[in-house]
């Protein structure tokens, strides 16, 4: 099936680079919440990876302690996280939205801390699993996951549904107005609150969907959110901040990195390659590569 | 039908407003006269919502609209055409004119104002994909007063409309002002361009350092000594 | 001014003669307190002018690090070992702060891009897992007493030594803060453009601080290492760290010297508390009311406890004054 120089290239090779673009879309789906919120709000949520992990532990919960189904657990952990999204907001984010930001970032910086350790506390340090086991598809000489094929489709999914609802609808073309122009929305009847809760939720929502994806994936810790988070704030910087064509780009720039970093060497020294990238980029367009 | 009775009105502690009383008569196009720093701006933005008074009283067909945030007064029908446009840049025009229709009351008619404001501008009709920031000023101007009227406004707040157009492009937009009062829309219009407002509406106000200091019809205001000779250099 | 001078003295006066009656574990708090509170104060060095680095723990660690491989593999005193640590250090902040400083990388994007230095750093130490353990944790060699070693099993040792780090490093706040750096650094701060235009060199004043609190971590990790004679990644470098860091920092506030000290204070102390009261029942309990904390100061006191004091003393009281910043120090404006 495959012929010429793709059939030359090294098929785990090939593999990597496959499973770099899956692993991709996990992270692009992160990256349009975090720059929905950004470009709307002004506010880098430091705790964003763990409010993912909030909803992959209420998944594990639902579905292995409580035996509900995978789908309908999925469902409720979307909506969960959609609410912990405008819970944070009220709480944190609209008491200092006056404030200098870097106040804004340390204040979320004080929930990934209160995240982290609560989850402990309540959780303990076990990584959990819950056990669901895809198969392993088997494509043209190819190994692949089918949960990464899953993950990277309901992503994918989700980002075209994001798209619509910002391109069609009144709030969501509300929503791109106010992040072009916070001040006079207001003189359209266009509530500024109403829009910060709004986006919140689905910021929320698009973790929570994350949450799901992942669970299929990968075991749920307290500190998982300290193995993507850096990497997604990397992915966001690049792409420049709050500009979500720039971070979808940037997601499977950075996952192919990893991806074949992890090919040839190990794991750990991937990221240190993805992060030497960043850096190295940051050098010659500090602004994000794919800022206006 | 919008009634302002000695309002005071400022940024914080900087007052910029002293008893300030208006009439805006329904159906009439009233204009505000006056140099820069008057404070014209800041009239339209306490009207709008986008700034609190102090003190006074504000009333729109006799219910008071005191206190409302931006967004409320468009719900009460107040739609502001803001200082230099202010269009959002990198939404199509047709994107901005449905920000403009973002009020339940307005999504519903969707359709019908969108025909309406293309009637009016049938420009933008043309260029109704087109990036909002890559038009001319003259089609902005169109552009930002569609979007006010997308939500089918009681009455239209224009602030300087003519403010950085060229000669050609100021009268295109006075005559549209004209157009618009013939639909039966009430208009108030803060300008700098005296002799041209002058033409286009019935009654304006003389503000200077945040006061009132003449009133009148604008066909006394036209052959008023003060005004012709600070204003239209006569 | 006085009357704060007779303060410190007093204070300084008491860890001195403390020693002579305190049981060694105490002993071990204090050299906590100490040891920690220099690395705050180092980092407040440059946080308090708005340069807020989430990526100290990368200092810290490759300050910890250096000399205890080098002596491990090396037999390489850490005499010279903690100089060529500190180096290193300095080496990353100007890799890391020149680029970011000329670029104009300010902000929320100096702060991801600190952040993401720390991960860096630590996922480099555990990458190199056969040199250093990786995230079981790397052990000095131990060689009982040893001035060549800097190794003293007695606790009055690393006592004194940490001590005259914490007064050293206070001392460095003040040299900083008297220094005319300081004047430009507020200016930068306040608006970087406009010092720009009256002929204040941006890049190299951030440098300079940048650098100075990059050194003075990095000697902080390496006594620390040196004294625990045990090093995790987890513990001395990473996110976690660097978020402790600014968390401690900020509640004690960053607009006196001894502020990041008194955050030290509370937060070990509250550590201990929750230890005797809990034992190992709540693990994660301690941290689950700091970052409660961190986001009340935020809210309410940005300031931190020792702006709070002084704002209730001065009848300053602004309560929820989250306007102005938690670093910056208000200017006569404000007053």
């Amino acid at each position: 099936m495959w012929k010429g120089p793709i059939a030359k290239m090294d098929i785990y090779l090939l593999e990597a680079i496959i499973n770099g673009i899956l692993l991709g879309g996990v992270l692009a789906l992160l990256a349009l919440g975090l720059n929905l919120i950004f470009g709307v709000i002004d506010v880098v949520w430091i705790a964003y990876a763990d409010i993912v992990m909030c909803g992959m532990y209420l998944i594990y919960y639902l579905n292995v302690e409580f035996g509900w189904p995978l789908l309908i657990a999925c469902a409720v952990a979307i909506a969960w996280v959609a609410a912990l999204g405008v819970l944070v907001h009220v709480l944190i984010i609209a008491p200092i939205l006056g404030s200098a930001p870097i106040n804004q970032l340390l204040a979320t910086g004080g929930l990934l801390f209160f995240l982290q350790s609560f989850a402990t506390l309540l959780f303990g340090t076990d990584f959990r699993n819950i056990g669901v086991r895809l198969p392993i598809l088997h494509l043209g000489g190819v190994y692949i996951s089918s949960a990464r094929l899953l993950a990277f489709a309901v992503a994918g999914a989700g980002a075209i549904a994001l798209f619509l609802f910002l391109k069609r609808t009144f709030v969501g073309t509300a929503i791109r107005a106010i992040a072009q122009d916070r001040d006079i929305v207001g003189l359209m009847g266009v509530d500024q609150r109403q829009i910060y809760l709004v986006t919140s939720a689905i910021g929320g929502a698009l973790a929570g969907l994350a949450a799901c994806l992942l669970t299929l994936q990968y075991d749920v810790h307290p500190f998982i959110g300290n193995t993507f988070g850096p990497l997604l704030f990397m992915i966001c910087v690049l792409g420049g901040l709050g500009n979500m064509i720039g971070g979808f780009i940037a997601a499977f720039v950075m996952s192919q990195i990893i991806s074949i970093g992890g090919y040839y060497f190990s794991t750990e020294l991937s990221y240190v390659f993805a992060f030497t990238f960043f850096i190295v980029l940051m050098f010659l367009r500090p602004q994000g590569v794919f800022t206006r | 039908m919008l009634s302002l009775v000695a309002v005071s009105a400022g940024y914080g502690p900087f007052r910029v407003l002293s008893d300030v009383s208006l009439e805006v008569p329904q159906g009439e196009a009233v204009g505000v006269i006056g140099p820069n720093g008057a404070g014209k701006t800041t009239l339209m933005r306490v009207i709008s919502g986008l700034v609190q008074f102090y003190t006074g009283a504000m009333t729109l067909e006799g219910r008071s609209i005191a206190g409302l945030p931006a967004h409320r007064m468009v719900e009460q029908g107040i739609a502001h055409v803001p200082e230099n446009r202010r269009l959002f840049p990198r939404l199509t025009v047709e994107d901005n004119l449905r920000v403009g229709a973002y009020l339940p009351r307005a999504r519903r008619h969707f359709a019908e104002q969108l025909d309406r404001v293309y009637k009016l501008f049938p420009r933008l009709k043309d260029r109704r994909e087109q990036t909002a920031g890559t038009l001319s000023g003259g089609e902005q101007q169109m552009c930002a007063i569609g979007r006010a009227l997308m939500s089918n406004p009681k009455i239209l707040l224009m602030d300087e409309p003519s403010a950085g157009l060229a000669p050609l492009v100021v009268a295109q937009v006075f005559d549209l002002v004209q157009r618009i009062r013939a639909e039966g829309l009430t208009v108030l219009i803060v300008e700098q361009n005296v002799q041209q407002v002058l033409e286009v509406v019935d009654r304006a106000y003389l503000l200077e350092v945040g006061r009132i200091k003449l009133a009148g019809t604008s066909a006394e205001l036209k052959n008023n000594d003060f005004i012709r000779k600070s204003y239209m250099g006569l | 001014m006085t009357a704060r001078h007779a303060m410190f003295a007093g204070l300084l006066a008491a860890l001195v003669i403390l020693p002579q009656f305190v049981p060694p574990y105490f002993m071990h708090l204090l050299i906590q307190i100490l040891l920690w509170g220099y690395v705050y104060t180092s980092w407040s060095i440059m946080g308090r002018f708005g340069f807020v680095s989430l990526g100290h723990g990368a200092f810290m660690g490759v300050g910890a690090y250096v000399p205890a491989l080098l002596w491990n593999y090396f037999g390489l005193t850490p005499w010279i070992g903690i100089p060529l640590g500190v180096g290193l250090s300095v080496l990353l902040g100007l890799i890391i702060g020149y680029p970011c400083f000329r670029l104009k990388v300010v902000g929320h994007y100096f702060a991801l891009v600190t952040l993401a230095l720390s991960q860096v750093v630590m996922l480099s130490i555990v990458a190199a897992r056969d040199l250093t353990g990786g995230s079981l944790g790397f052990t000095p060699r131990a060689v009982g007493y040893s001035w060549f070693a800097l190794q003293f099993p007695e606790k009055i040792y690393f006592y004194a030594i940490s001590l005259v780090l914490w007064l050293f490093g206070i001392a460095v706040w003040y040299w900083v803060d008297r220094g005319i750096g300081s004047e430009a650094l507020e200016a930068i701060s306040e608006d970087e453009e406009a010092a720009a235009t009256i002929g204040i060199n941006v890049v190299r004043e951030k440098l300079r601080v940048t650098l100075i609190s990059a050194a003075l971590t990095a000697l902080g990790g390496a006594i620390y290492g040196q004294y625990m004679m045990y090093l995790n990644p987890e513990t001395v470098s990473g996110i976690a760290v660097s978020l402790q860091i600014v968390f401690a920092a900020i509640v004690g506030g960053t607009y006196a010297a001894v502020g990041p000290t008194v955050g030290s204070f509370l937060t070990i102390s509250l550590n201990e508390g929750l230890r005797v009261a809990f034992g190992t029942n709540f693990i994660g309990a301690a941290n689950t009311i700091y970052g409660i904390l961190l986001i009340l100061f935020i809210i309410f006191m940005p300031r931190g406890i020792v702006g709070m004091i002084e704002d209730t003393v001065k009848g300053r009281w602004r309560g929820k004054a989250a306007f102005y910043g938690v670093i910056r120090r208000p200017s006569s404006a404000d007053q």
